[in-house]
């Protein structure tokens, strides 16, 4: 269920385009950032608010890489796999945060810590390699620096 | 006064970016009372027009002209739209990230101006979701800039009014293209649209919009603080003013820098990034983002503005360039590359869908010494399958792009890896 606060605020959302419809994402982001993903029963709410068929709004969500229809962990880690980061050695750095989580792309750890996922470019290519976890972007990275990194997300 | 970088003045990288009243304090918002004090739409356009700022999103329309386009006076739609594109998920470009975390008012500025010229009374800015400094900062702004009466009804009083949206998208590289962008902000599935008819005539829920790249409508205050003349010789080249560079790849000192429009390859490489690590040689330069075709030191004096670029066979782009040096492998990159628009392809045309994957998919084997010399001409014929006007949007042509250049120039690379069943690089 929707709390009023987020109904109320999808409705904000909504006032600022034409047509209702176009709150999809941003209601889906916003449902997202307080669940942690988007579930059949968020998405049908959200759908119900802004008068669309579920089927509708879910095929726009899923359109995009960065609205979660399965549950995530409680810190996602999103690191880039574009060019500049292949050349300056994503690939080990990979290999190294896949082993150290004991986890591969798109695997949770078993302690809901962690998500690995893989993200185009993440407009960090000064600093690469870079990955983002949650909100947070870090780039220039090794894998002593992913390894003290880590430590400060060990709840 | 000598104003050499009027779009990074601002910016100062590790510093917050400057407040309402700093900026005011260091001439912001002057060029937006000069044009709602004294300048008709139609004289702002002639302006922009006149400076020949070309668009910073990759295409390089003039900026001028494309406002242009848009119906104005009594009989055109009330409605209108100004869309700015802050998407950037072009691989290895990180140039408006610089801008949209700077100087987010000399963003707002820009784009006050340039919805009065197009008489525009909302505008959204269109933010890639994983910029979230951006976003705070964005979002900060334009609070401060409303409260001060440069947003919503009846600016300082001039009548015009222009209601801004910051709109974070969910990540789809697809959602950059100008088209496509106007339906995901309408929340429909982003595919891109037939053109004709063009953004400027039917746009946004089918009214006159005018999409704009970060960079280019961030040049549009300094234009009409300083005018046409001065904007043009900030530049080496015809097309005025400056531009974001970039440089990325194993190089002394990655970065971004703003610098006169019509610099040379080797001075970005070498004079702002120090030239490569030390043991390293140059093989292959990407020029302006992942949708480029590859140079080679040959190329080192190609001056990066717009024609300059495509005289040498490829494309300015985004201006942020990739160095690729010898001990990376080119078809370990162009496989990278190709996994990418594979990846993103909206999926709404067949050549595009079916084929992308398919390349990559040749190409990942051939990187892993799983392929066969027949894979050459497939990889060949494909280039020109998916080339300029077979394909519904330009990201399949884009995607030749490094391709078509990589056999051009480093077939014998594919070869090597074709012949010893492995990668050479390795
Ligand atoms: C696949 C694709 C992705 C694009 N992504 C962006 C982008 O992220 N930002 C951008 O400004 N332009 C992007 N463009 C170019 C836009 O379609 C459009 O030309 C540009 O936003 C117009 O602004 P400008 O005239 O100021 O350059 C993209 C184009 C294509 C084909
Ligand atoms: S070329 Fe590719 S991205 Fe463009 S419309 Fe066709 S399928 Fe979509
Ligand atoms: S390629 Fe990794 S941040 Fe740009």
């Amino acid at each position: 269920m929707l709390s009023a606060e987020e109904k109320q605020e999808i409705a904000a959302i909504a006032a600022h385009y034409e047509l209702k419809r176009a709150a999809g994402i941003d209601a889906l982001r916003m449902v997202q950032r307080h669940r942690g993903w988007v579930s059949d029963e968020t998405l049908r709410d959200v759908a119900e608010v802004l008068e669309m068929s579920p089927t509708d709004l879910d095929s726009v969500a899923t359109f995009y890489n960065l609205i979660f229809r399965r549950p995530v962990g409680r810190h996602v880690i999103l690191i880039c796999d574009s060019v500049s980061c292949w050349v300056m050695g994503y690939d080990n750095l990979l290999d190294h945060l896949q082993r150290r989580l004991g986890i591969g792309l798109g695997q949770t750890t078993s302690d809901g810590r962690f998500t690995l996922l893989p993200h185009v470019c993440l407009g960090a290519c000064d600093q690469a390699p870079a990955m983002m976890i949650d909100d947070q972007l870090y780039g220039c990275l090794d894998a002593e620096k992913i390894d003290a990194l880590l430590k400060n997300f060990e709840t | 006064m000598q104003l050499q970088r009027p779009l990074t003045q601002n910016i100062h990288p590790g510093r917050p970016p400057l407040s309402l009243s700093a900026y005011e304090a260091a001439g912001g918002y002057q060029a937006l009372r000069k044009v709602l004090g004294t300048m008709t739409p139609q004289q702002v356009t002639a302006a922009v027009l006149e400076a020949n700022l070309r668009g910073r999103g990759g295409a390089g329309f003039p900026t001028g002209r494309k406002w242009s386009f848009v119906p104005m006076g009594p009989d055109a739609p009330r409605t209108k739209y100004l869309v700015i594109n802050a998407d950037e998920m072009e691989p290895a470009t990180f140039k408006d990230r610089l801008l949209l975390e700077g100087d987010p008012h000399q963003l707002i500025e820009g784009i006050i101006i340039g919805a009065y010229a197009i008489q525009a009374p909302m505008a959204y800015i269109f933010l890639r979701t994983t910029y979230t400094e951006a976003f705070r900062r964005i979002a900060a702004a334009i609070a401060e800039a409303r409260v001060n009466g440069y947003l919503g009804s009846n600016i300082l009083g001039s009548g015009f009014s222009l209601e801004l949206t910051l709109h974070a998208s969910a990540g789809r590289y697809i959602c950059g293209e100008e088209t496509a962008l106007l339906n995901a902000l309408e929340g429909k599935r982003a595919n891109p649209r037939a053109k004709p008819p063009f953004p400027p005539v039917i746009g946004l829920w089918g009214k006159p919009t005018v999409a704009n790249n970060v960079e280019t409508i961030c040049n549009v205050p300094h234009i009409l603080n300083h005018g046409a003349a001065w904007f043009r010789g900030l530049s080496r080249v015809t097309d005025g003013g400056t531009k974001i560079y970039g440089v990325s790849g194993k190089v002394k000192r990655p970065g971004a820098w703003e610098l006169p429009l019509g610099v040379t390859i080797r001075e970005l490489l070498e004079e702002q990034a120090g030239g490569l690590r030390d043991g390293l040689r140059l093989r292959a330069i990407l020029p302006g983002g992942a949708s480029t075709d590859l140079l080679t030191p040959d190329h080192l004096d190609v001056v990066m503005d717009f024609n300059g670029v495509a005289a040498a066979g490829s494309r300015l782009g985004t201006g942020t360039m990739v160095v690729v040096d010898d001990r990376t492998c080119i078809v370990g990159l162009t496989a990278n590359l190709m996994r990418f628009f594979a990846q993103e392809s909206c999926g709404w045309c067949t050549p595009c869908r079916e084929g992308l994957p398919w390349l990559a998919k040749i190409l990942t084997a051939i990187e892993q010494g799983r392929g066969e010399p027949e894979d050459i001409a497939v990889l060949k014929e494909h280039t020109r399958l998916l080339g300029p006007g077979r394909t519904f949007c330009a990201l399949a042509p884009g995607a030749m792009e490094p391709l078509q250049s990589a056999l051009k120039y480093f077939e014998e690379d594919f070869m090597r890896h074709i012949r010893e069943r492995r990668c050479p690089w390795r």
